[in-house]
């Protein structure tokens, strides 16, 4: 059984190449043995945890000249640091509203529960751009700025129009999936821990197939180690196929369609 | 012959004969380019959660499905039980029972537990195993203690393999109550100086010390190997006949291992090699 794969989480890391465009290539030639269509890139070539506007615009410029050199290939979100409101709006608009983005990346710099976020989200909302939280519940100790599932469920509380995907479903994912259950607009993206067993079995009993997104968080880890979440998984065919592009596709939709990019 | 010298020929010989049982095993299953011997495998229960093939048969549907033809199994008992002895010999009877001699046990020893030698012993003379496989961050030790390194020198002296597993879960996600460090491998290359011949495995490492690798004879497993075409990477840095294949199932999903190999692009000799021939081969040193 082959199943077509979008994968909602991937970096320009982890690859040789001194150019974005080098290393999306390079991911590529990857992703092409394991038959994955698509690739949403995120971040630049270098990171920071809590970046300054001139680090996040230069982060994303690395994208976008990687987008556009594989335009059939991947799709761009764009990184923000909320901390910088007016600059994070700014670079949305840029992106997004102005640019090839269909959605917005937000990593470690400050939890998402904080009010900061709420103009970004909303400007995301309408700009129809999916969002993806970086989650973790960590017992040696998150980072100061690291969010858990739960201040994410916080947020899409307060945004019920904005679609989430709750990045690494908190790491701790038996404690993540519980956390994001009441919230249908945060999806489980199982991308980027071990590929522990039941994983993917728990996130489709408690959520529904259809809301859990298959992502590698490419380079730093395989795409195959990811890819055996679904494909190892003890869950129906028709699930697979939800899990490894349906649901992508569809809440990327409506941005698509706004943007006139036929898939 | 002293006494002495007769009873090290006598579990010598027992030792190549469980692995000349072994190898003959795995080599009569298939030809040799379809052969894939899986060298990290538990049994039994994870004691936090069920996984979906915690039973052995499920388990070992789901490796012959997958076209294993032998797989090196430990048992998660090991982690946490006091009565080793008890632990091996539940893993010895489940893998004559299922499997049809897919499955390979490897017991465990703790050499911080009293008379722990007579577990060794029956590992080699009562199951015939080829070899054992240690926890030493569950099992409280640091890879310089001296029990340790008499327990490697014993399993050497017995042609053993001997795996030492670095972790068995990302230490950010553990168990409040069971956070178990993993342990520092650098002491590993002056005792290996101390037991000259050891077939030694490292199981579920990310990065293992390339000087480690080419120090002695120690390999390594594929299952927590990461980064995208993390194993053809590995292999352009490691000695190629010290990478071996291991899913870490029913743990990991057994996929994630295979589908590595196909990731990475590697020449039909290396696919080879860290399929079955580098497993077969430690199998092989055990009789000769």
């Amino acid at each position: 059984m082959s199943f077509e794969i979008w994968d909602v989480h991937a970096h320009l890391s982890g690859v040789s190449g001194t150019t974005p465009e080098e290393r999306l290539g390079q991911l590529l030639k990857y992703a092409d043995r394991l038959g994955i269509a698509r690739l949403c890139v995120m971040m630049g070539m270098k990171w920071n945890y809590d970046p300054t506007p001139e680090f996040v615009r230069q982060s994303n410029d690395e994208v976008l000249r990687a987008i556009r050199a594989f335009p059939d290939r991947a799709f761009g979100f764009v990184y923000l640091n909320p901390k910088h409101t007016q600059a994070s709006l700014d670079e949305l608009n840029r992106c997004v509203r102005d640019g090839p983005m269909v959605g917005v990346k937000l990593w470690v710099a400050l939890r998402c529960n904080d009010p900061r976020l709420d103009p970004i989200v909303a400007r995301a909302a309408e700009l129809k751009a999916v969002i993806t939280q970086h989650c973790w519940i960590k017992i040696t100790g998150n980072l100061p700025g690291e969010s858990t599932p739960m201040d994410l469920a916080e947020l899409a509380a307060r945004h019920p129009q904005a679609t989430f995907s709750c990045i690494h479903t908190g790491g701790d994912w038996e404690r993540g999936i519980c956390a994001i259950r009441p919230h249908p607009n945060i999806y489980a993206d199982i991308n980027g821990g071990d590929p522990t067993a039941g994983f993917t079995e728990m996130a489709v009993r408690k959520l529904g197939a259809d809301r859990v997104l298959y992502g590698s968080d490419a380079g730093g880890r395989s795409f195959a180690s990811q890819l055996a979440k679904v494909l190892g998984a003890d869950i129906p065919d028709s699930a697979k196929r939800l899990i490894l592009a349906g649901n992508l596709k569809r809440i990327l939709q409506p941005i698509l369609r706004e943007k006139g990019i036929k898939v | 012959m002293s006494l002495q010298a007769s009873r090290r020929d006598f579990l010598k010989t027992a030792a190549a004969a469980a692995g000349a049982v072994w190898l003959r095993n795995a080599a009569t299953a298939k030809p040799a380019e379809d052969q894939l011997i899986d060298t990290n495998v538990y049994l039994s229960r994870w004691p936090l959660r069920r996984l979906p093939c915690d039973e052995t048969a499920r388990l070992v549907a789901k490796l012959r499905a997958n076209g294993v033809t032998q797989a090196w199994a430990g048992s998660f008992d090991a982690l946490l039980h006091r009565d080793i002895a008890s632990v091996n010999a539940r893993l010895a009877e489940e893998c004559r029972r299922h499997g049809s001699g897919l499955l390979v046990p490897f017991g465990t020893v703790n050499p911080k537990l009293p008379d722990w030698e007579e577990d060794l012993r029956r590992c080699v003379e009562q199951y015939r195993m080829p070899g054992i496989r240690l926890h030493p961050n569950y099992h409280g030790y640091p890879l310089d203690d001296a029990d340790f390194v008499k327990l490697l020198r014993l399993a050497g002296r017995r042609g053993l393999i001997v795996q030492v597993v670095h972790v068995m879960e990302d230490r950010r996600m553990m168990h409040p109550l069971l956070q178990v460090e993993p342990p520092n491998l650098k002491p590993l290359g002056s005792v290996l100086k101390e037991t000259p011949g050891l077939r030694l495995q490292l199981l579920n490492v990310k990065s293992p010390p390339l000087d480690l690798l080419n120090s002695g004879n120690v390999s390594m497993d594929i299952a927590m190997l990461e980064g995208v075409g993390g194993v053809g990477k590995w292999l352009a840095e490691a000695p190629a006949e010290r990478v071996l294949f291991g899913s870490y199932a029913p743990m990991f999903y057994f996929e994630s291992a295979l589908l590595k190999l196909k990731e990475s692009p590697l020449t039909e000799e290396q696919l080879r090699a860290v399929r079955c021939a580098n497993a077969q081969r430690l199998l092989a040193t055990i009789t000769s």
